[in-house]
């Protein structure tokens, strides 16, 4: 292991290297007022690295590797991830029960196919309670297009409610105790707006992120509609754009381990030329796809809407169809099978 | 927020003259960078460099509204809920009231359709007294094919609001606060113009902005073939009218034209043609229809589609998006009042026909029946 392997500065780094302290053994067996004379910083400094060189030495020489947990214990731990419903059991179903926890998942289409309809119904679909199958959560929605109309997000709750209490009712016949606390207005309580005007408060709020979560507990899914909209447009260096995306794109897979929370990323499509014609792929580029852990495309079949998995590492590539009513998103079939909350 | 100086957050003086050292002024600059970048750049060590972004973040952050109170702000603050009525009553219902404040709201269709019409009469119901359901406030009219006409505004006013134009003086002072503008291409909006604009947009109680063709704007200048060029100078525009029309708080109407597909244009992803092969040689057959003249890109960025069409002698006008409203049909003709809806209920279409452009002449010559997938 070197030294050009520690996060320093570089001028500190070369300092290192100056004083001959080339590899990370040869640092952590000094002490850090010997480290802070030899090469002229203070010993706070010293200090620092040295922990720091302790850390990566002990990291990779212990037999078992620091931070990894077995794939067994994944396991368990995934199975006892929640999902979110779409409101949409076919849907749900190629989804392998709705959109999965500590995730991220990418969602794309045309224009008008239904994108911010996914947004605001994951929304309000993350906030239902336990006692109906759901998170009781709550929602962060990073608006960048200004496309999020909070009267169609109160039409969602409303109908949201009404199939819970339409389900209480099924379940409890007998007795009307187990009311719906849950009303429309306190649905809308819990969905954090951001309107986002410029590709840097997009970072910024990304990075901000984290705190804020830390301060409103509860927080289940971010949605973020469209991740692409600033990028496309005013940015001018393309590689500083894929890098910039990319730290991004980690700082969310970050967030949705750290708090265990869906994260939704909507993207837009564009034209690209591939194999001798023109054809309808996902926009921010081909270094951007590998960014997220699912995909989803939306798009027409026919006179239907459709679902199409492109990529998962847990699901088969299937696609569903799916249609946006008044009410919300539901199954596509016209005898409308009732949304089941369990 | 974007430009928020970076002097002027809470960072450690010795770490903000260090950005400054590199002129890196704003969060802007700071934030363009990967983590990484800064530590080459600054030459400080890792954990400066993420407590200062941190810092920097939470500054230039945008504040955060819960969807409720953004609703009651809505509801308590602005003038009919926030939209601006077409008095196309079935239109009105469909999209909650009207053409919304704050997003972009575009107009595609052949020409001779009636997208001017729209725009004068949106004019004209903008301009007018709120006690007659208007807006009582100017609009500005960017006409940049010089189509507006104030003899047929003023003529439209007199159909349709009688009692209100036979006022005196009435319609020389809702003509007045019209202002019409005529550029003749994208270089007559230079940077400077254009944020001469956006302020006495907010001086001037101006209420709608109109611009009449936005496509004209644009190929007023563009080489052919200058793909890239063109994108990149439509983006710069997207962005500035989404974040005017948030601003102001104004309903944003913008016209687009049309132009017919070229044949290797095709609507597909790559995945559907290994779903079923056949369909792909069944598009393939649609040589020519009309799309909406700006791409894709422009496409995602409006918030609502309306399309005029017409269909075998048909006039019709379809919601194709819209975050709020089903997509829904009604056909309408135009009278010497303006626009008017032959029917308030409008048929549902389903699937992606809702999008297709239909013109006159052409409709009996390509019967592709809604389907382009």
């Amino acid at each position: 292991m070197e030294t050009s392997t520690l996060p320093l500065s570089s001028s500190t780094r070369g300092k290192l290297i100056s004083a001959g302290y080339t590899s990370l053994s040869s640092i952590s067996s000094v002490s850090s007022t010997d480290l802070a004379r030899d090469v002229n910083i203070t010993e706070a400094e010293a200090f620092e690295i040295l922990k720091m060189a302790n850390h990566q030495v002990t990291g990779s020489s212990t037999s078992l590797i620091n931070g990894a947990r077995n794939a067994w214990d994944m396991l368990h731990e995934e199975e006892a991830l929640p999902r979110i419903t779409t409101s949409c059991s076919d849907l749900d179903k190629i989804l392998g029960g709705g959109i999965s926890c500590r995730d991220v998942t990418e969602i794309g289409g045309v224009p008008g196919i239904g994108k911010t309809q996914i947004g605001i119904q994951l929304s309000v679909n993350v906030q239902i309670p336990s006692e109906f199958g759901g998170l009781g959560g709550k929602a962060i929605y990073i608006d960048t297009e200004g496309s999020f109309m909070v009267e169609r997000a109160l039409q969602i709750a409303e109908a949201c409610v009404e199939d819970m209490e339409e389900y209480t009712g099924y379940i409890h016949k007998h007795y009307k105790a187990n009311q719906v606390q849950l009303k429309p207005k306190d649905i809308l309580e819990n969905i954090f707006y951001f309107r986002v005007c410029s590709y840097t408060e997009q970072i910024a709020l990304v990075n901000h992120l984290d705190k804020f979560i830390s301060e409103n507990k509860d927080v289940k899914v971010v949605i973020v509609d469209s991740i692409t909209f600033h990028f496309r447009q005013d940015f001018d260096d393309l590689a500083q754009r894929t890098r910039v995306l990319s730290e991004m794109a980690l700082k969310f897979m970050k967030l949705a381990k750290k708090f265990s929370l869906a994260v939704v990323l909507l993207n837009q499509v564009t034209t690209k030329y591939t194999e001798g014609s023109f054809q309808l792929a996902l926009a921010l580029g081909d270094s951007w796809s590998h960014s997220c852990t699912n995909r989803v495309i939306l798009y027409w079949n026919g006179d239907e809407r459709y679902a199409y998995i492109d990529k998962s590492p847990s699901l088969p590539s299937a696609s569903a169809s799916y249609t946006v009513t008044s009410r919300g998103l539901r199954n596509s079939s016209s005898s409308s099978k009732r949304v089941k909350m369990m | 927020m974007a430009n928020k100086l970076i002097g002027e957050m809470d960072l450690h003086k010795r770490i903000s003259n260090i950005f400054a050292a590199r002129n890196i002024i704003t969060a802007k600059d700071a934030l363009s960078m990967t983590e990484f970048e800064l530590m080459e750049l600054l030459d400080v060590g890792v954990n400066e460099i993420q407590s200062a972004v941190r810092l920097i973040s939470q500054a230039a952050s945008p504040p955060c509204l819960s969807a409720r109170s953004l609703m009651e702000q809505k509801v308590e603050n602005e003038y009919l809920s926030g939209h601006l009525p077409t008095h196309l009553k079935g239109l009105d219902s469909a999209l909650c009231g009207g053409i919304p404040f704050g997003v972009l709201t575009e107009l595609v269709g052949p020409p001779g359709i009636g997208k001017s019409q729209f725009c004068m009469k949106l004019a004209l119901s903008a301009s007018f007294p709120k006690a007659y359901g208007g807006l009582d406030g100017r609009v500005v009219y960017i006409d940049v094919e010089s189509k507006f006409s104030s003899r047929r505004v003023i003529e439209m006013g007199l159909k349709s609001f009688p009692e209100v134009f036979h006022l005196k003086g009435m319609a020389q002072e809702m003509a007045g606060r019209i202002l019409v503008l005529r550029p003749a291409s994208l270089s007559d909006f230079t940077e400077s113009s254009i944020q001469e604009l956006k302020e006495s947009i907010l001086q001037n109680q101006v209420k709608l902005l109109v611009i009449d063709s936005m496509t004209a704007l644009l190929s007023g200048e563009n080489k052919p073939g200058d793909q890239r060029h063109q994108q990149h100078q439509l983006g710069w525009h997207i962005s500035f009218l989404k974040s005017l029309a948030e601003f102001a708080r104004i309903p944003i109407v913008v016209t687009n034209q049309v132009r017919s597909q070229n044949r290797d244009e095709t609507s597909q992803y790559s995945f559907q043609a290994k779903l079923k092969d056949g369909s792909q040689e069944h598009t393939r057959t649609y040589d020519s229809h009309l799309v909406a003249a700006l791409g894709i890109n422009w496409a995602h960025a409006v918030t609502i589609r309306l399309v005029l069409e017409s269909k075998s002698g048909q006039r019709i006008i379809k919601v194709a998006k819209s975050p709020m409203s089903p997509p829904l049909a009604f056909p309408f003709h135009i009278t010497s009042a303006g626009i008017s809806l032959l029917s308030d209920e409008g048929t549902e279409l389903k699937g992606p026909g809702i999008n297709n452009i239909h013109a006159r002449g052409h409709s009996e010559m390509i019967n592709f029946n809604g389907d382009c997938s």
